[in-house]
Protein backbone atom coordinates (compact mmCIF):
# COMPACT_ATOMS: atom_id res chain seq x y z
CA UNK A 1 0.00 0.00 0.00
CA UNK A 2 0.89 3.24 -0.80
CA UNK A 3 2.20 5.74 2.32
CA UNK A 4 1.13 9.19 1.83
CA UNK A 5 2.45 10.19 5.36
CA UNK A 6 5.08 8.46 7.36
CA UNK A 7 6.19 9.68 11.01
CA UNK A 8 9.42 8.48 12.63
CA UNK A 9 10.22 8.75 16.33
CA UNK A 10 9.22 12.59 16.66
CA UNK A 11 10.17 14.52 19.35
CA UNK A 12 8.59 18.10 20.16
CA UNK A 13 9.15 20.51 22.76
CA UNK A 14 7.70 23.97 23.68
CA UNK A 15 10.14 26.51 25.24
CA UNK A 16 9.18 29.25 27.54
CA UNK A 17 11.58 31.13 29.86
CA UNK A 18 9.86 29.14 32.46
CA UNK A 19 11.20 25.74 31.53
CA UNK A 20 10.78 23.34 28.93
CA UNK A 21 7.33 21.76 27.87
CA UNK A 22 8.16 18.48 26.18
CA UNK A 23 5.04 17.65 24.02
CA UNK A 24 5.65 14.76 21.45
CA UNK A 25 8.29 11.78 22.60
CA UNK A 26 8.28 8.63 20.62
CA UNK A 27 5.59 9.47 17.78
CA UNK A 28 5.31 6.90 14.80
CA UNK A 29 3.37 6.00 12.83
CA UNK A 30 2.09 6.14 8.73
CA UNK A 31 -1.28 6.47 6.67
CA UNK A 32 -2.30 5.22 3.70
CA UNK A 33 -3.46 6.78 0.44
CA UNK A 34 -7.56 7.02 0.87
CA UNK A 35 -7.31 6.17 4.75
CA UNK A 36 -8.80 8.47 7.26
CA UNK A 37 -7.40 8.13 10.82
CA UNK A 38 -8.79 9.90 13.88
CA UNK A 39 -6.15 10.83 16.85
CA UNK A 40 -7.90 10.97 20.17
CA UNK A 41 -6.03 11.97 23.67
CA UNK A 42 -6.85 13.61 26.57
CA UNK A 43 -6.92 17.67 26.22
CA UNK A 44 -3.83 19.56 26.01
CA UNK A 45 -1.85 16.51 25.07
CA UNK A 46 -0.13 17.95 22.14
CA UNK A 47 -2.92 16.67 19.37
CA UNK A 48 -2.70 19.94 17.47
CA UNK A 49 0.90 20.12 17.55
CA UNK A 50 1.65 17.40 15.83
CA UNK A 51 -0.84 18.64 13.17
CA UNK A 52 1.11 21.56 12.75
CA UNK A 53 4.49 19.56 12.72
CA UNK A 54 2.60 17.61 10.00
CA UNK A 55 1.72 20.84 8.43
CA UNK A 56 5.22 22.52 8.14
CA UNK A 57 4.19 25.22 10.52
CA UNK A 58 6.95 23.67 13.16
CA UNK A 59 9.47 21.45 13.08
CA UNK A 60 10.21 18.74 14.93
CA UNK A 61 13.00 18.73 17.69
CA UNK A 62 13.99 14.86 16.40
CA UNK A 63 12.67 12.70 14.01
CA UNK A 64 11.66 12.75 10.72
CA UNK A 65 8.11 13.22 8.43
CA UNK A 66 7.76 11.89 4.90
CA UNK A 67 4.75 12.69 2.96
CA UNK A 68 4.39 10.67 -0.44
CA UNK A 69 7.72 9.39 0.46
CA UNK A 70 9.09 12.73 0.40
CA UNK A 71 10.97 14.59 3.46
CA UNK A 72 8.66 16.83 4.34
CA UNK A 73 11.24 20.33 3.48
CA UNK A 74 11.72 18.78 0.09
CA UNK A 75 8.24 17.70 -0.41
CA UNK A 76 5.64 19.47 -2.77
CA UNK A 77 2.35 17.90 -1.85
CA UNK A 78 -0.23 20.16 -0.97
CA UNK A 79 -1.17 19.33 2.77
CA UNK A 80 -4.62 20.82 3.16
CA UNK A 81 -5.47 22.05 6.90
CA UNK A 82 -8.81 22.26 8.14
CA UNK A 83 -8.89 24.44 11.10
CA UNK A 84 -10.93 24.67 14.44
CA UNK A 85 -12.81 27.54 13.18
CA UNK A 86 -13.80 28.38 9.65
CA UNK A 87 -11.53 31.37 9.52
CA UNK A 88 -13.56 32.92 6.34
CA UNK A 89 -12.54 36.22 5.82
CA UNK A 90 -15.56 38.69 6.13
CA UNK A 91 -14.23 41.07 3.60
CA UNK A 92 -14.19 38.65 0.71
CA UNK A 93 -17.24 37.11 -0.96
CA UNK A 94 -17.41 32.91 -0.39
CA UNK A 95 -16.02 32.38 -4.09
CA UNK A 96 -13.21 34.75 -3.21
CA UNK A 97 -12.66 32.56 0.26
CA UNK A 98 -12.62 29.72 -1.34
CA UNK A 99 -9.83 30.62 -4.01
CA UNK A 100 -7.50 31.90 -1.42
CA UNK A 101 -5.17 29.32 -1.01
CA UNK A 102 -4.70 29.55 -4.77
CA UNK A 103 -3.88 33.10 -4.63
CA UNK A 104 -1.35 32.68 -2.04
CA UNK A 105 0.24 29.73 -4.14
CA UNK A 106 -0.33 31.89 -7.64
CA UNK A 107 -2.29 29.08 -9.08
CA UNK A 108 -5.10 30.87 -10.10
CA UNK A 109 -5.59 29.45 -13.66
CA UNK A 110 -8.72 29.52 -15.67
CA UNK A 111 -8.70 25.52 -15.27
CA UNK A 112 -8.14 26.24 -10.65
CA UNK A 113 -11.20 28.63 -10.99
CA UNK A 114 -13.12 26.36 -12.88
CA UNK A 115 -12.58 23.64 -10.15
CA UNK A 116 -12.95 26.28 -7.58
CA UNK A 117 -16.76 26.67 -9.20
CA UNK A 118 -17.47 23.23 -9.59
CA UNK A 119 -16.69 22.29 -6.14
CA UNK A 120 -19.38 24.73 -4.91
CA UNK A 121 -22.37 23.83 -7.39
CA UNK A 122 -21.09 19.76 -6.02
CA UNK A 123 -21.56 20.71 -2.82
CA UNK A 124 -24.32 23.14 -3.04
CA UNK A 125 -22.58 26.15 -2.30
CA UNK A 126 -23.14 27.61 -6.21
CA UNK A 127 -25.94 30.04 -5.27
CA UNK A 128 -23.65 31.72 -2.04
CA UNK A 129 -20.60 31.99 -4.55
CA UNK A 130 -21.18 36.02 -4.23
CA UNK A 131 -22.47 36.14 -0.70
CA UNK A 132 -20.64 37.41 2.61
CA UNK A 133 -20.06 34.08 5.23
CA UNK A 134 -22.30 35.91 7.76
CA UNK A 135 -24.97 34.95 5.51
CA UNK A 136 -24.43 31.33 5.71
CA UNK A 137 -25.32 29.54 8.17
CA UNK A 138 -22.04 26.78 10.23
CA UNK A 139 -22.33 24.18 8.68
CA UNK A 140 -22.32 26.01 4.94
CA UNK A 141 -19.13 28.32 6.65
CA UNK A 142 -17.45 24.86 7.21
CA UNK A 143 -18.45 23.55 3.68
CA UNK A 144 -16.83 26.61 2.15
CA UNK A 145 -13.57 25.92 4.46
CA UNK A 146 -13.20 22.54 3.38
CA UNK A 147 -13.66 23.65 -0.37
CA UNK A 148 -10.97 26.40 0.07
CA UNK A 149 -8.74 23.08 1.40
CA UNK A 150 -9.72 20.51 -1.53
CA UNK A 151 -9.29 23.86 -4.63
CA UNK A 152 -5.66 23.08 -4.02
CA UNK A 153 -5.74 19.33 -4.10
CA UNK A 154 -4.05 18.44 -1.50
CA UNK A 155 -3.38 14.42 -1.22
CA UNK A 156 -3.57 14.70 2.52
CA UNK A 157 -6.19 16.45 4.71
CA UNK A 158 -5.25 17.39 8.51
CA UNK A 159 -8.38 18.03 10.41
CA UNK A 160 -7.95 20.07 13.72
CA UNK A 161 -11.46 19.44 15.49
CA UNK A 162 -12.87 21.54 12.56
CA UNK A 163 -16.50 20.77 13.85
CA UNK A 164 -16.01 21.87 17.69
CA UNK A 165 -17.38 25.35 17.32
CA UNK A 166 -20.55 24.11 16.03
CA UNK A 167 -23.86 23.11 17.96
CA UNK A 168 -24.61 19.50 18.13
CA UNK A 169 -27.27 18.93 15.94
CA UNK A 170 -25.34 20.91 12.86
CA UNK A 171 -22.06 18.70 14.29
CA UNK A 172 -23.24 15.36 13.37
CA UNK A 173 -24.69 16.74 10.19
CA UNK A 174 -21.63 18.48 9.13
CA UNK A 175 -19.36 15.72 10.28
CA UNK A 176 -21.63 13.46 8.09
CA UNK A 177 -21.50 15.62 5.10
CA UNK A 178 -17.76 16.42 5.52
CA UNK A 179 -16.81 12.92 5.94
CA UNK A 180 -18.57 11.55 3.10
CA UNK A 181 -17.00 14.79 0.63
CA UNK A 182 -13.31 13.12 2.08
CA UNK A 183 -14.40 9.70 1.13
CA UNK A 184 -16.18 10.64 -2.53
CA UNK A 185 -12.85 12.98 -3.26
CA UNK A 186 -10.90 9.87 -2.21
CA UNK A 187 -8.55 12.20 0.01
CA UNK A 188 -6.30 10.77 2.86
CA UNK A 189 -7.15 12.50 6.43
CA UNK A 190 -5.73 12.65 9.80
CA UNK A 191 -8.79 13.94 12.02
CA UNK A 192 -7.57 15.12 15.56
CA UNK A 193 -10.56 15.03 17.96
CA UNK A 194 -11.41 14.57 21.62
CA UNK A 195 -14.98 13.75 20.48
CA UNK A 196 -14.90 9.96 20.08
CA UNK A 197 -18.28 9.20 18.60
CA UNK A 198 -16.63 11.54 16.19
CA UNK A 199 -13.55 9.60 15.58
CA UNK A 200 -15.24 6.46 15.64
CA UNK A 201 -18.10 7.42 12.98
CA UNK A 202 -15.63 8.77 10.63
CA UNK A 203 -12.40 7.09 10.84
CA UNK A 204 -10.81 3.73 9.67
CA UNK A 205 -8.57 3.87 12.54
CA UNK A 206 -8.12 5.63 15.72
CA UNK A 207 -4.70 6.30 17.76
CA UNK A 208 -4.99 7.05 21.10
CA UNK A 209 -2.20 9.37 22.55
CA UNK A 210 -1.18 9.45 26.16
CA UNK A 211 -1.16 13.16 28.49
CA UNK A 212 1.41 15.19 27.81
CA UNK A 213 3.88 14.14 26.63
CA UNK A 214 2.27 12.35 24.14
CA UNK A 215 3.19 9.18 22.93
CA UNK A 216 1.29 6.73 20.96
CA UNK A 217 -0.98 4.27 23.37
CA UNK A 218 -2.65 2.15 20.82
CA UNK A 219 -4.17 1.90 17.60
CA UNK A 220 -7.44 0.71 16.89
CA UNK A 221 -8.66 -0.65 13.53
CA UNK A 222 -11.93 -0.11 12.78
CA UNK A 223 -14.36 -2.54 10.95
CA UNK A 224 -17.86 -2.00 10.68
CA UNK A 225 -20.18 -4.81 8.33
CA UNK A 226 -22.28 -1.64 6.87
CA UNK A 227 -23.75 -1.66 3.23
CA UNK A 228 -23.83 1.84 3.01
CA UNK A 229 -20.82 2.87 5.20
CA UNK A 230 -21.39 6.27 6.25
CA UNK A 231 -20.76 8.01 9.74
CA UNK A 232 -24.73 8.25 10.87
CA UNK A 233 -24.91 4.99 9.69
CA UNK A 234 -22.06 4.43 12.06
CA UNK A 235 -23.41 5.68 14.98
CA UNK A 236 -26.28 2.99 15.09
CA UNK A 237 -24.36 -0.31 13.95
CA UNK A 238 -23.83 -2.20 17.16
CA UNK A 239 -20.09 -2.04 16.46
CA UNK A 240 -20.29 1.59 17.25
CA UNK A 241 -20.49 0.78 21.12
CA UNK A 242 -17.98 -1.74 21.52
CA UNK A 243 -15.51 0.36 19.99
CA UNK A 244 -16.83 3.58 22.06
CA UNK A 245 -16.22 1.43 25.23
CA UNK A 246 -12.52 0.10 24.16
CA UNK A 247 -11.50 3.68 23.35
CA UNK A 248 -13.02 4.68 26.23
CA UNK A 249 -11.56 2.30 28.52
CA UNK A 250 -7.91 2.78 26.92
CA UNK A 251 -7.96 6.76 27.33
CA UNK A 252 -8.81 6.53 31.38
CA UNK A 253 -6.77 3.74 32.18
CA UNK A 254 -3.24 4.88 33.56
CA UNK A 255 -0.52 2.37 32.86
CA UNK B 1 -45.59 50.96 2.83
CA UNK B 2 -48.90 50.15 3.37
CA UNK B 3 -48.40 46.50 4.54
CA UNK B 4 -46.58 47.17 7.49
CA UNK B 5 -48.10 46.38 10.46
CA UNK B 6 -49.28 49.24 13.18
CA UNK B 7 -46.55 48.42 15.51
CA UNK B 8 -43.80 48.95 12.96
CA UNK B 9 -45.43 52.43 11.60
CA UNK B 10 -45.70 53.38 15.27
CA UNK B 11 -42.10 52.69 15.92
CA UNK B 12 -40.80 54.43 12.25
CA UNK B 13 -42.78 57.19 13.73
CA UNK B 14 -41.64 57.04 17.03
CA UNK B 15 -37.72 57.15 15.16
CA UNK B 16 -38.65 59.94 12.77
CA UNK B 17 -39.68 62.11 15.40
CA UNK B 18 -36.73 61.56 18.17
CA UNK B 19 -34.37 62.38 14.98
CA UNK B 20 -36.44 65.43 14.26
CA UNK B 21 -35.96 67.08 17.89
CA UNK B 22 -32.54 66.06 17.94
CA UNK B 23 -31.99 67.84 15.02
CA UNK B 24 -33.99 71.03 15.54
CA UNK B 25 -32.46 71.22 19.22
CA UNK B 26 -29.16 71.37 17.42
CA UNK B 27 -30.35 74.24 15.05
CA UNK B 28 -31.64 75.91 18.07
CA UNK B 29 -28.73 75.82 19.90
CA UNK B 30 -26.69 77.54 17.55
CA UNK B 31 -29.38 79.60 16.39
CA UNK B 32 -30.00 81.42 19.78
CA UNK B 33 -26.28 81.04 20.82
CA UNK B 34 -25.62 83.65 17.84
CA UNK B 35 -29.23 85.62 18.69
CA UNK B 36 -27.93 86.23 22.40
CA UNK B 37 -24.28 86.80 21.04
CA UNK B 38 -25.39 89.53 18.42
CA UNK B 39 -28.34 91.21 20.90
CA UNK B 40 -25.80 91.27 24.27
CA UNK B 41 -23.05 93.09 21.53
CA UNK B 42 -25.84 95.68 20.22
CA UNK B 43 -27.09 96.65 23.74
CA UNK B 44 -23.59 96.82 25.20
CA UNK B 45 -23.87 94.16 27.53
CA UNK B 46 -20.58 92.88 26.56
CA UNK B 47 -17.83 95.19 24.95
CA UNK B 48 -18.02 94.04 21.25
CA UNK B 49 -14.48 95.85 20.48
CA UNK B 50 -13.34 92.65 22.59
CA UNK B 51 -15.97 90.15 22.32
CA UNK B 52 -16.73 91.37 18.38
CA UNK B 53 -20.29 90.18 17.59
CA UNK B 54 -21.91 87.61 14.60
CA UNK B 55 -22.34 90.15 12.31
CA UNK B 56 -19.12 91.79 12.13
CA UNK B 57 -17.93 88.66 11.87
CA UNK B 58 -19.96 87.92 8.37
CA UNK B 59 -19.24 91.69 7.54
CA UNK B 60 -15.84 91.33 8.02
CA UNK B 61 -15.78 88.03 5.97
CA UNK B 62 -17.84 89.37 3.37
CA UNK B 63 -15.14 91.83 3.08
CA UNK B 64 -12.19 89.42 2.60
CA UNK B 65 -14.27 87.46 0.35
CA UNK B 66 -14.60 90.80 -2.08
CA UNK B 67 -11.04 91.55 -1.81
CA UNK B 68 -9.97 87.59 -2.42
CA UNK B 69 -7.54 87.37 0.59
CA UNK B 70 -9.47 84.93 2.63
CA UNK B 71 -9.23 82.24 0.15
CA UNK B 72 -5.70 83.06 0.34
CA UNK B 73 -5.76 82.11 3.67
CA UNK B 74 -7.75 79.14 3.67
CA UNK B 75 -5.88 77.44 0.92
CA UNK B 76 -2.94 77.87 2.32
CA UNK B 77 -4.03 76.30 5.84
CA UNK B 78 -6.05 73.41 3.98
CA UNK B 79 -3.67 72.57 1.39
CA UNK B 80 -0.74 72.79 4.70
CA UNK B 81 -3.21 70.36 6.48
CA UNK B 82 -4.04 68.09 3.87
CA UNK B 83 -0.60 67.30 2.64
CA UNK B 84 0.91 66.83 6.46
CA UNK B 85 -2.12 64.40 6.99
CA UNK B 86 -1.45 62.66 3.47
CA UNK B 87 2.09 62.27 4.44
CA UNK B 88 1.13 60.76 8.14
CA UNK B 89 -1.18 57.81 6.95
CA UNK B 90 1.24 56.98 4.32
CA UNK B 91 4.39 57.21 6.38
CA UNK B 92 2.79 55.69 9.64
CA UNK B 93 1.17 52.46 7.35
CA UNK B 94 4.90 51.93 6.18
CA UNK B 95 6.23 51.98 9.32
CA UNK B 96 3.99 50.10 11.62
CA UNK B 97 3.94 47.72 8.42
CA UNK B 98 7.74 47.42 8.99
CA UNK B 99 7.33 46.77 12.70
CA UNK B 100 4.60 44.00 12.19
CA UNK B 101 7.45 42.15 9.95
CA UNK B 102 10.47 42.37 12.50
CA UNK B 103 9.23 42.02 15.81
CA UNK B 104 12.67 42.17 16.99
CA UNK B 105 12.59 45.85 15.26
CA UNK B 106 9.33 46.63 17.14
CA UNK B 107 10.87 45.88 20.24
CA UNK B 108 13.82 48.05 19.89
CA UNK B 109 12.02 51.33 18.96
CA UNK B 110 9.27 50.56 21.37
CA UNK B 111 10.86 53.23 24.12
CA UNK B 112 11.87 55.52 21.28
CA UNK B 113 8.19 55.77 19.82
CA UNK B 114 7.14 56.26 23.43
CA UNK B 115 8.66 58.97 24.19
CA UNK B 116 8.39 60.94 20.98
CA UNK B 117 4.54 60.36 21.24
CA UNK B 118 4.45 61.91 24.66
CA UNK B 119 6.33 64.58 23.97
CA UNK B 120 5.07 68.15 23.77
CA UNK B 121 4.98 68.51 19.86
CA UNK B 122 4.41 72.30 19.93
CA UNK B 123 8.06 72.66 21.76
CA UNK B 124 9.61 71.14 18.26
CA UNK B 125 8.14 73.83 16.25
CA UNK B 126 11.05 76.30 17.27
CA UNK B 127 13.48 74.01 16.31
CA UNK B 128 11.86 73.37 13.14
CA UNK B 129 11.71 77.02 12.26
CA UNK B 130 15.52 77.30 12.87
CA UNK B 131 16.60 73.70 11.07
CA UNK B 132 13.94 74.41 7.79
CA UNK B 133 13.27 78.60 7.50
CA UNK B 134 9.85 79.68 7.89
CA UNK B 135 8.67 77.83 4.99
CA UNK B 136 5.70 75.48 4.71
CA UNK B 137 7.45 73.02 4.96
CA UNK B 138 8.24 73.94 8.10
CA UNK B 139 4.45 74.03 8.84
CA UNK B 140 3.79 70.51 7.15
CA UNK B 141 6.00 68.77 9.16
CA UNK B 142 5.19 70.81 11.97
CA UNK B 143 1.65 69.08 11.30
CA UNK B 144 3.16 65.67 10.94
CA UNK B 145 4.96 65.67 13.88
CA UNK B 146 1.67 66.20 16.02
CA UNK B 147 -0.35 63.56 14.08
CA UNK B 148 2.75 60.62 13.42
CA UNK B 149 4.05 58.82 16.28
CA UNK B 150 0.23 58.08 17.90
CA UNK B 151 -0.76 56.95 14.15
CA UNK B 152 2.17 54.80 14.30
CA UNK B 153 1.98 53.20 18.11
CA UNK B 154 -2.09 53.19 17.05
CA UNK B 155 -1.57 51.32 14.05
CA UNK B 156 0.82 48.89 15.07
CA UNK B 157 -1.49 47.66 17.92
CA UNK B 158 -4.09 47.44 15.60
CA UNK B 159 -1.91 44.96 13.14
CA UNK B 160 -0.81 42.76 16.12
CA UNK B 161 -4.44 42.33 17.27
CA UNK B 162 -5.16 41.01 14.18
CA UNK B 163 -6.91 37.40 14.79
CA UNK B 164 -4.03 34.75 14.96
CA UNK B 165 -6.35 31.68 13.42
CA UNK B 166 -6.57 33.86 10.77
CA UNK B 167 -3.06 34.44 9.95
CA UNK B 168 -2.04 30.88 10.64
CA UNK B 169 -4.93 29.67 7.88
CA UNK B 170 -2.91 31.66 5.44
CA UNK B 171 0.23 29.85 6.64
CA UNK B 172 -1.51 26.26 6.29
CA UNK B 173 -2.47 27.33 2.79
CA UNK B 174 1.05 27.51 2.15
CA UNK B 175 1.02 31.31 2.56
CA UNK B 176 4.44 33.61 3.65
CA UNK B 177 4.69 36.99 6.15
CA UNK B 178 4.16 38.84 2.67
CA UNK B 179 0.76 37.17 2.30
CA UNK B 180 -0.68 37.72 5.87
CA UNK B 181 0.04 40.94 5.69
CA UNK B 182 -1.74 41.74 2.26
CA UNK B 183 -4.62 38.97 2.82
CA UNK B 184 -5.18 39.48 6.22
CA UNK B 185 -3.49 42.11 7.82
CA UNK B 186 -4.46 45.08 5.78
CA UNK B 187 -8.06 44.40 5.30
CA UNK B 188 -8.66 43.77 8.82
CA UNK B 189 -7.48 46.70 9.78
CA UNK B 190 -9.57 49.25 7.39
CA UNK B 191 -11.53 49.91 10.21
CA UNK B 192 -8.87 50.94 12.34
CA UNK B 193 -6.74 52.59 9.85
CA UNK B 194 -9.75 54.90 8.93
CA UNK B 195 -10.42 55.75 12.55
CA UNK B 196 -6.89 56.12 12.84
CA UNK B 197 -7.72 58.87 10.26
CA UNK B 198 -10.34 60.75 11.86
CA UNK B 199 -7.68 61.46 14.88
CA UNK B 200 -5.44 62.62 12.39
CA UNK B 201 -6.81 64.93 10.67
CA UNK B 202 -8.15 66.74 13.48
CA UNK B 203 -3.85 66.70 15.08
CA UNK B 204 -2.79 67.88 11.49
CA UNK B 205 -5.01 70.71 11.62
CA UNK B 206 -3.66 71.39 15.21
CA UNK B 207 -0.02 70.93 14.57
CA UNK B 208 -0.56 73.10 10.89
CA UNK B 209 -1.81 75.65 13.34
CA UNK B 210 1.10 75.55 15.83
CA UNK B 211 3.04 75.67 12.73
CA UNK B 212 1.65 78.84 11.43
CA UNK B 213 1.33 80.99 14.52
CA UNK B 214 5.45 81.13 14.77
CA UNK B 215 6.28 80.67 10.93
CA UNK B 216 4.06 82.16 8.43
CA UNK B 217 3.24 84.80 6.29
CA UNK B 218 -0.84 83.52 5.31
CA UNK B 219 -3.09 81.18 6.52
CA UNK B 220 -5.61 80.60 9.08
CA UNK B 221 -3.06 80.74 11.97
CA UNK B 222 -0.99 83.35 10.99
CA UNK B 223 -3.90 85.65 10.85
CA UNK B 224 -4.90 84.49 14.36
CA UNK B 225 -1.88 85.74 15.15
CA UNK B 226 -1.66 88.95 13.52
CA UNK B 227 -5.06 89.76 14.67
CA UNK B 228 -4.36 89.15 18.42
CA UNK B 229 -1.47 91.57 17.96
CA UNK B 230 -3.24 94.37 16.57
CA UNK B 231 -6.62 93.91 18.44
CA UNK B 232 -8.79 92.98 15.64
CA UNK B 233 -10.97 90.64 17.16
CA UNK B 234 -13.22 90.32 14.35
CA UNK B 235 -10.91 88.82 12.33
CA UNK B 236 -9.79 86.36 14.99
CA UNK B 237 -13.17 85.01 15.90
CA UNK B 238 -13.82 84.43 12.27
CA UNK B 239 -10.12 82.68 11.84
CA UNK B 240 -11.60 80.63 14.41
CA UNK B 241 -15.36 80.16 13.27
CA UNK B 242 -13.77 78.77 9.67
CA UNK B 243 -11.32 76.56 11.39
CA UNK B 244 -14.28 75.02 12.70
CA UNK B 245 -16.14 74.72 9.30
CA UNK B 246 -12.73 73.25 8.00
CA UNK B 247 -12.67 70.79 10.56
CA UNK B 248 -15.88 70.02 10.10
CA UNK B 249 -15.71 69.78 6.47
CA UNK B 250 -12.50 67.30 6.56
CA UNK B 251 -14.18 65.31 9.27
CA UNK B 252 -17.21 64.46 7.01
CA UNK B 253 -14.65 63.49 3.99
CA UNK B 254 -13.50 60.80 6.04
CA UNK B 255 -16.43 59.76 7.61
CA UNK B 256 -18.01 59.81 4.15
CA UNK B 257 -15.07 57.69 2.79
CA UNK B 258 -15.92 55.02 5.92
CA UNK B 259 -19.16 54.51 4.95
CA UNK B 260 -17.95 53.73 1.38
CA UNK B 261 -15.45 51.51 2.76
CA UNK B 262 -17.73 49.85 5.20
CA UNK B 263 -20.13 49.19 1.72
CA UNK B 264 -16.84 47.39 0.76
CA UNK B 265 -15.30 46.04 3.22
Amino acid sequence: MEQVLELKHIHYAYHTLEGETPTLTDISFALNKGEFVSIVGPSGCGKSTLLSLIAGLITPEKGLIKINGKYLRESTTNVGYMLQHDELFEWRTIYNNVILGLEVQHMLTARTRQRAHELLDLYGLKQFESSRPSELSGGMRQRAALIRTLVLEPDLLLLDEPFSALDYQTRLNVGDDIGQIIRQENKSALLVTHDLSEAISLADRVIILTGRPASIKQTIPLIFNLESDTPLNRRNAPEFKTYFNLIWKELNTNE
Amino acid sequence: MSDLSIGQQQYLLQHRKHKRIVRISRILILLSFLFIWEFTANVGIIDSFIFSSPSKIALCFWGMVLDQSIFLHIGITLYETIVSFLLVIAISILVAVALWFSSKLSEILDPYLVVLNSLPKSALAPLLIVWLGATKTTIIVAGMSVAIFGSILSLYTSFTTVDPGKIKLIYTLGGTRFHALIKVVIPSSIPAIISNMKVNIGLCLVGVIIGEFLAAREGLGYLIIYSSQVFKMDWLLMSICLLCIMAMTLYAFINALEKWCSKRF
